[in-house]
Formats: structure tokens, C-alpha cells, sequence
């Protein structure tokens, strides 16, 4: 067992009723208007020093473009709540831009190894892990938060260094009389999250798993949809059942075609298993790593650039046969070498 | 001849019930799951944290537990929270869990060597782990044994076993009847004790021995008094199993 040396490790928590006021004075009922580019929502909505969360799930609808973005305007300090996160924080970590962590899953990419810029950021300690917690712990935080309540009680990690490494308390619970762990609402500051489709204004269809962004547009001061199409109104309109982010809670609209690229977006295009493995393979030194990012982001005017290295229409649109079963999945990319 | 990662996914495989649910992670706990649902249970409902739940997919086996193949064909998908809830109120009777640490009351550590402060190697950290581990009720540990990886002190406590003995999981407050059952090493496979709650071995691999099983633990290990040889895997599994990672995305 390992001993805290601090009583709590509490980040992003904030009192229901400041967040109350926060939301009467900055969320709005008005349907505005709210598309704009990649680069000025990134500029409005991201500041140094912020706790970022990023929607979608492991390496799956990721907002690739906007991490790409944070990475050009060079925004710094950023601290980042890893729920589960993989490819979008792991850039971050490798760029510099992130350099404190609150994680419960964020240095590994599942079946295809560890994430070595992430290890040797915090093992050379240009990056601090904050605290820890669990995949649902931070689910049921981002609850919290999305439910106005100070907190959400759990049976989950009791008497673990998981929960004495977090912000949660430990307290009888009235009713059984037994312990029962308490998470610490969690209100980032910007969660930037990739969807199917979006209108205007901000309403949102997410197709499949919704992991916990619904929990997270709620919870968030400032959120940043990036959309693979802009549809129209009347889309959002006829069925509002498919409306998983209502505009309310949304503050800037971006489309972006291959928005999640390299990753996954359910339904509509696979994994791209050969820039994956381009990737990993970069990611063994520090020096490849720095070219890999000098080559597809720094040097990059934008996404759409980035679109046309990765190999354009050709490489988008098998990855969206490969994702229909129309042709074979390629070989799976997987950490090789060190 | 199946390999070592085969026979430990087979014994895993072995172990799931004819009917029931398990929370599965993607490489061997997945295997072993579908190898299952395939072989000896048709109603085996699998389930992942990223919301989907029931899947059968084909062509492939998911590699995130987040994406679509996760529910292809499956029953419902939802989120993190639907799927975290349906473990905790008790839905989910079976759970997989690996790590780079665990000692004999089957404690896991999956956060970091060293000090965490300033660790030595950074490892992922919980992820679901710690609540799968705290909300199943029979979880399968999967890993490989070695004097570094079975030790007498986590150096951090990630997941909760049976903490310190009998009766400590239900002192903390974690529901009743939930904990590990089995662990899965190339050396044999492992129960924890009734009474004492101490890991013991079940089941050796053929042309492992006893000696083996102490030389690769940094504390001891009770040997049951009725340990017998794990049954060799027949051909049927070891064919699926090697159907489904036709590419050794894992198997190699």
C-alpha cells in the first residue's frame, strides 16, 4: 500500500450553487447561431491553465482535429481528466500541452500496447498525475456535476490507494449504516466533444455508445462540439428522441469532416491502422515522436491539411468501406520495438 | 501444441458459466469470453465499459471497448454510467482483471511502480478495474507469474481483493459476496481459500511442478490438498480460439 501525503486530492469541484449562477450568467436559452471555425472556437473556448475533458471513449470519436488545434495554438498547462482516455490526452502529453493529469485509464492503448510519450512524460516529470480514480468514478462525478449535486455516492474502490489518491470521502451511509464513498462533483472547464451530426445551434445525434458525454456537455463551462456534418435544422427537429446534447449547454459548433481520424467513429469510418502504426512506431523516442507531430500537426495549416498527408479521399474513404464490412480489416497496429 | 496464452485463455474460458455476465476488457479477457460463448455458453451475456452490451460481432474482435463491434449484433448500448450501474447493482456476476502486481488476498496494482509520487514506471492506473474488482462476483484474475509480479507488498493497491483476510472487503463496504475467484498464470490456476481468503493453488499446467509455483512467488502459496493437472485443451478450442485471432493480435 502506498501513503498519501495530503489529506484530499480534490480538482474541479465547485459548490451546485456557484454553478448554478455560473449557468444563469453564461448558458443561454436563445437558439444562436453558434457554428465557427476550428481555430476561433479553440481560441475562445481554451485557455492555458484550464481542466480539459475530451468526449468519446478510449480511441474511439475522439475530436482529433481540435487536440490538433490546442497542439498549433500551443496552449499550455492544460490539466486533463483521463476518463478512459487514450489517443486524444496521449498527443497532448507528447506535445507538452498537458502537463497534469486527474487519471483513472491514460497510459495505455488497450490491445495495441502502452502509451510510451505519456510514461516518459510523467516518469521524467514534465507531467503530474494529480489523483486517481476509476472509469466510473469519473462517470458518476461528471453525474454529479450534470445533476446540480454536490456529489454521488458509490460502493466502488472502498478501502482501495485508488480512493485514497482521489478527491472522494468515505462516509457511513444513514441508511445501512456501512461505509459508502462519496464523488466529488467534477466541473471542467472545457470538454470538446465529436459527434455524428449537429445543427446550428448546437442540438447533437451521437449514433452507438454515448460513453459519458452526455453527463459531461452538462457538466462543463464551456463546450465545444466538433460535428461531422452540419445537418439541417428540420434533422434535429423530426427526431428529437436521437437528441443526445441539447444546444442549451453548447457554446460553439464546428464541422469537421474525419474529425476523429486516426480513431474510430461508429458507423462511419474504421481505425486507420496504418497511420496508427505509423504513429507507435514514432512514439518509441522522443525524437520520432517530436518529427511525428513537426510533420502531421505543426507543419499542418489545418485538419484538412492533415486529411490530404494522411493519405486524402483514398485512405477516408476505404477506412469508411472497412468500417461497413465492405473490405477486410487490416492488419492491427501494435507497439513494436522497445 | 498450445501455447502458454492459450492454455491460459482456454482455463479462462472453462470457467465462465453456461448462462450469466461478464465484463470484459478487450485482448485475453475477450478471448476467453467469446471462446466461451462459442464452446460451452450460449448464454453468456458480455458486456463492456464503454456502454455496449451483448454484442456477437463478426469479422474481427473488438480491440477498444469503445467501439462499434463492441455492440454488433448485440442487445442495447448505452454509456458508462448504464453499464457501471449494472455492476453495481449486481447484473454482472463475472469480471476479468489483470495487473503488474498482486498479493496473496489477490489486492491488484495497475498504477504504478515505485512511489507514486514519483513512480518508477507509470502503468495505466484503474480504468474499470477497481470497480469491476469491487462490484463482481467472482473476478478473474489473468496474468503472468513471476517473484516481481506476486509479491508480498503492492507497492500501490489499485483494486481491491480480499484486503487483509476474511471479512475486510464487507469492514470497508463493499457489497457482500463479491471478489476474486480464480487466478490465471502460465504456471496454474488459483483459488482463494474459504477460511483464510489466501491464494492456493487449484490446478497446475501439464509440465509445471509445485517447485515452479514457489520459485515464481514472492510469498507463499498454499497448495490445495486435492490439486490436480489443468485438462489439456481439446481441439475444438484451441481451433476457435485460433479462428478468432486469426491476425495473433494477442495470442502472439
Amino acid at each position: 500500500m502506498s501513503i498519501p501525503t495530503k489529506e484530499t486530492y480534490l480538482y474541479g469541484w465547485q459548490h451546485p450553487d456557484k454553478m448554478r449562477e455560473y449557468r444563469k450568467n453564461h448558458k443561454s436559452m436563445v437558439k444562436k447561431d453558434k457554428r465557427t471555425t476550428l481555430k476561433e472556437a479553440i481560441q475562445r473556448g481554451v485557455k492555458a491553465n484550464d481542466y480539459i475533458v475530451f468526449g468519446g471513449m478510449g480511441s474511439v470519436r475522439n475530436p482529433m482535429a481540435a487536440v490538433h488545434e490546442i497542439i498549433r495554438q500551443r496552449i499550455g498547462n492544460l490539466t486533463i481528466g483521463t476518463k478512459g482516455s487514450q489517443h486524444d490526452w496521449q498527443l497532448l502529453a507528447a506535445s507538452g500541452n498537458i502537463t497534469k493529469a486527474e487519471v483513472s485509464y491514460g497510459f495505455a492503448d488497450e490491445v495495441r500496447g502502452l502509451s510510451l510519450p505519456a510514461r516518459r512524460a510523467v516518469e521524467s516529470g514534465r507531467l503530474k498525475v494529480l489523483s486517481e480514480t476509476t472509469n466510473a468514478a469519473f462517470q458518476w462525478r461528471f453525474t454529479a456535476a450534470a445533476k446540480g449535486l454536490p456529489f454521488y455516492p458509490t460502493r466502488s474502490s472502498l478501502g482501495t490507494d485508488t480512493l485514497a489518491y482521489s478527491g472522494s470521502k468515505t462516509i457511513i451511509d444513514p441508511f445501512t449504516e456501512e461505509p459508502i464513498e462519496l464523488l466529488p462533483a467534477c466541473y471542467p472547464d472545457v470538454a470538446i466533444i465529436h459527434v455524428h451530426r449537429a445543427d446550428r445551434f448546437g442540438n447533437c445525434q451521437i449514433d452507438g455508445n454515448i460513453a459519458e458525454d452526455v453527463e459531461i456537455a452538462h457538466a462543463a463551462k464551456f463546450v465545444i462540439i466538433t460535428t461531422e456534418e452540419i445537418v439541417p435544422d428540420e434533422v434535429i427537429e423530426k427526431d428529437p428522441a436521437q437528441t443526445k446534447i441539447p444546444y442549451f449547454t453548447v457554446d460553439a459548433v464546428v464541422e469537421v469532416p474525419y474529425g476523429s481520424h486516426p480513431n474510430q467513429v461508429p458507423g462511419l469510418y474504421s481505425f486507420d491502422e496504418a497511420h496508427w502504426q505509423e504513429w507507435l512506431d514514432a512514439s518509441v523516442r522522443e525524437e520520432t515522436t517530436q518529427a511525428y507531430l513537426e510533420e502531421y500537426v505543426y507543419s499542418s495549416n489545418d485538419f484538412y491539411d492533415y486529411l490530404e498527408k494522411i493519405g486524402g479521399i483514398h485512405v477516408l474513404h476505404e477506412l469508411e468501406k472497412i468500417e461497413k464490412k465492405l473490405v477486410n480489416y487490416p492488419k492491427v497496429a501494435k507497439r513494436r520495438g522497445e | 501444441m498450445a501455447t502458454d496464452i492459450e492454455k491460459m485463455i482456454i482455463a479462462a474460458s472453462r470457467l465462465l458459466p453456461k448462462e450469466g455476465a461478464v465484463y470484459v476488457g478487450t485482448g485475453m479477457p475477450l478471448l476467453a469470453s467469446v471462446l466461451a460463448l462459442k464452446t460451452h455458453s450460449p448464454d453468456l451475456l458480455l458486456v463492456y465499459e464503454g456502454g455496449g452490451v451483448g454484442g456477437k460481432p463478426t469479422g474481427r474482435l473488438p480491440i477498444q471497448v469503445s467501439e462499434s463491434l463492441t455492440y454488433e449484433n448485440g442487445i442495447i448500448v448505452g454509456s458508462m454510467d448504464y453499464v457501471m450501474s449494472l455492476a453495481q447493482a449486481g447484473w454482472i456476476q463475472y469480471g476479468f482483471l489483470g495487473g503488474a502486481q498482486i498479493d496473496v488476498y489477490g489486492n491488484l496494482n495497475t498504477t504504478v511502480i515505485g512511489d507514486w509520487e514519483q513512480p518508477k514506471v507509470r502503468l495505466p492506473g484503474s480504468g474499470g478495474g477497481a470497480d469491476i474488482a469491487s462490484f463482481c462476483e467472482k473476478n478473474i484474475i489473468i496474468m503472468r507469474q513471476d517473484r516481481q509480479k506476486f509479491v508480498k507488498k503492492l507497492d500501490f493497491l489499485t483494486s481491491p481483493g480480499y484486503f487483509s483476510g476474511p471479512g475486510e472487503r464487507e469492514k470497508r463496504g463493499l457489497p457482500a459476496n463479491t471478489g476474486p475467484y480464480r487466478v490465471i498464470t502460465q504456471i496454474g490456476v488459483y483459488g482463494f481459500h474459504p477460511e483464510t481468503k489466501r491464494m492456493t493453488l487449484l490446478e497446475l499446467f501439464t509440465g509445471k511442478t509445485i517447485d515452479d509455483v514457489h520459485e515464481n512467488s514472492s510469498f507463499p502459496i498454499d497448495i490445495s490438498d486435492n490439486w490436480r493437472y489443468v485438462k489439456e485443451p481439446n481441439n475444438e478450442e484451441l481451433h476457435t480460439l485460433r479462428e478468432l485471432d486469426r491476425d495473433g493480435i494477442v495470442l502472439t
